[in-house]
């Protein structure tokens, strides 16, 4: 009976939202074509600032190595070729530590540093958003102000801090202040508080305590919020390459590695296009499968 | 008497206090704690081999009265903030807002276009082939092709480009979590306001845009605010990435390439210096944020 209830209730929610998306794009009575046209001009000329060093990018990954230094450049490869990429996996066997092993240390980084951050701060993001307890709007209070500094100016005493757990050169000293992301402990939040109340009182009638109502409702329920939350951490974790923190050759990350290569000069152009793409191509492809639920929980971003 | 109702309330709401315990346990080492760390150390010298020693406020002194580096990044910090910032807000929500008319399929595309280079990592070193200075280098290719210079420009070693050079990059890879806020906020507005609006006599998208759109978008302005704010007073990857570290003459310096110099695994090794200037960034940006929290408070009010 219960559970008949949450499921109705999760129907309805959902209709809701598409009823919502339905009405959108009509067009509205305030709208000039005149307007419009220059709307479009305006956008067609930053979308080419935006996109022109990324497709610069991709092109160039793909380009034979007498075409990238033609006077003037062209944007589009003449003879599309795969020869970049074929390089760089020579060069990779090459290596005294194999590609693979910094492949694996980035992996390891990434997986275990949004695992860990979206459970442990979902699990914090719950009561903070759906109960009321002693201390709560101190804490939320202390999350926004937060956000109003970047972590650039506690590097240093991270550091430090860092040092004295005993974690330099180690893959934790970059994984375990990751957990600590307030971002994405604010973004879930704010998710949350559009859960309905209704919804975690049905499954407390129903015998749940709060972490099973936790795992079993509301989690799947804020599967965009931490989707979203995965992606900003996953995007700053990819790239890391681990300076300051890891020296050992055989735990640096895959963005250290590439970065290697890059400065290896003009006879590496060609394989520093290719790495280029490489490094580019993941997170945009991660945004590009997840987009509609991101912008579902960026709705909730606001601060009242 | 309200102490002992006040325990008794922690008691009975312990299971939330259990979930809060690991993220506060982190947050608390990893945020609040550095902060209070820096605040202390920056008044004692200390090079992490021998214990900090009290030093008063001779940091602080140095850093204004003898450091002529440093004055140089606070000057360049806050020109590229005052730039940077406002403009990639303001950009972030006007291309929002734009993309917001937009039927759907196009407006995820352009969403795509406009986010992309913000996740891009590293991709923006391509701009060093731009601006690079040789024949090569896509800029100077351009200009010589169209006459207008007829030598190549060494763009990134020219101090007077150092700051514009920053900009158009930094901008270039600002439309970020704050855009996505915008172009989800939009789409939240409730569409029978416009309607409605529209019957009341609104005229045109300006007036839809000042009268409707902006104050049902508060909550997010403030949160854009707050990202384009604390990431333009932290400009540092893009000036050492593009112009070297140090730059020439120290022309693409900020506060926080300036406290690389000294902080860890760096050649002067100083860290009661350099958490005097990460204490003095943090309050730089704390005030810029409370302050323009409470400036858009005010919008429609």
């Amino acid at each position: 009976m219960e559970k008949k209830n949450i499921q109705e209730l999760k129907l309805s929610l959902a209709k809701r939202k598409l009823v919502k998306r339905g009405k959108r794009g009509k067009k509205r009575i305030s709208r000039s074509w005149q307007g419009d046209v220059v709307l479009i001009v305006f956008l067609l000329a930053f979308g080419a600032f935006s996109a022109y060093p990324l497709v610069f990018t991709i092109a160039n990954a793909f380009k034979p190595l007498n075409e990238m230094f033609i006077f003037p450049p062209k944007l589009l490869p003449r003879n599309f070729t795969f020869d970049n990429f074929r390089d760089l996996f020579n060069l990779i066997g090459n290596t005294r530590i194999p590609l693979s092993k910094y492949f694996f240390n980035t992996i390891f980084i990434t997986v275990l540093g949004v695992s860990g951050h979206v459970f442990i701060a979902a699990l914090a993001a719950y009561p903070l958003a759906k109960h009321r307890f002693p201390g709560r709007s101190v804490i939320n209070q202390l999350i926004v102000y937060s956000l109003m500094f970047s972590s650039v100016v506690t590097s240093i005493s991270n550091y430090l801090i860092i040092s004295k757990l005993g974690l330099i050169d180690s893959p934790w000293a970059i994984i375990i202040p990751s957990w600590g992301f307030t971002l994405g402990l604010f973004l879930m939040r704010q998710f949350m508080t559009t859960i309905p109340t209704e919804l975690l009182e049905a499954a407390k009638m129903d015998g749940a305590g709060e972490y099973r109502t936790f795992f079993t409702v509301v989690m799947p329920l804020v599967k965009p919020a931490w989707l979203t939350v995965v992606i900003l951490l996953f995007q700053q974790l990819w790239s890391t390459d681990g300076a300051g923190y890891i020296f050992k050759e055989n735990l640096k990350p895959l963005s250290y590695a590439l970065s290697q290569i890059v400065a290896g000069g003009i006879a590496r152009t060609g394989t520093s296009a290719a790495v280029a793409f490489l490094m580019l191509l993941v997170p945009i492809t991660v945004f590009i499968i997840n987009q509609t639920k991101i912008i579902d929980t960026m709705a909730y971003s606001g601060i009242k | 008497m309200r102490k002992a109702s006040l325990l008794k309330e922690i008691k009975s709401k312990k299971v939330y206090y259990s979930m809060l315990i690991p993220f506060m346990l982190l947050f608390i080492t990893f945020t609040v704690l550095p902060v209070v760390i820096s605040f202390f150390l920056s008044f004692s010298t200390f090079d992490m081999l021998n214990p900090p020693r009290f030093a008063g406020l001779n940091n602080y002194i140095s850093l204004f009265l003898h450091d002529d580096e440093f004055l140089i990044a606070l000057r360049n910090t806050f020109v590229l903030a005052i730039i940077v910032g406002p403009i990639s807000y303001f950009a972030s929500f006007i291309f929002a807002w734009l993309i917001n008319e937009l039927p759907r399929k196009v407006r995820w595309l352009f969403t795509i276009i406009f986010y992309a280079p913000s996740i891009s990592g590293s991709a923006f070193l391509l701009w060093i082939l731009i601006f690079s200075g040789d024949y090569y280098g896509y800029l100077n290719g351009f200009l010589i092709n169209l006459n207008i210079i007829s030598e190549p420009i060494q763009w990134l070693r020219t101090p007077k480009y150092a700051l514009p050079i920053i900009i158009i990059v930094q901008l270039w890879l600002s439309l970020g979590v704050s855009f996505l806020s915008f172009v989800a906020g939009l789409q939240t507005v409730d569409t029978v306001l416009y309607e409605a609006a529209a019957i009341d006599g609104i005229k045109n998208r300006w007036q839809e845009l000042w009268y409707i759109t902006l104050p049902q978008m508060k909550p997010q302005l403030m949160f854009g605010a707050l990202m384009q704010i604390t990431s333009s007073f932290g400009i540092a990857s893009v000036s050492t990435a593009l112009l070297g570290f140090p730059s020439v003459e120290y022309s693409g310096h900020t506060i926080v390439t300036h406290m690389m110099d000294f902080g860890p695994g760096s050649q002067r090794l100083e860290l009661g210096y350099a958490s005097a200037i990460a204490t003095i960034l943090f309050f730089i940006m704390i005030i810029a944020n409370t302050l323009v929290q409470k400036v858009i408070r005010r919008v429609g009010t």
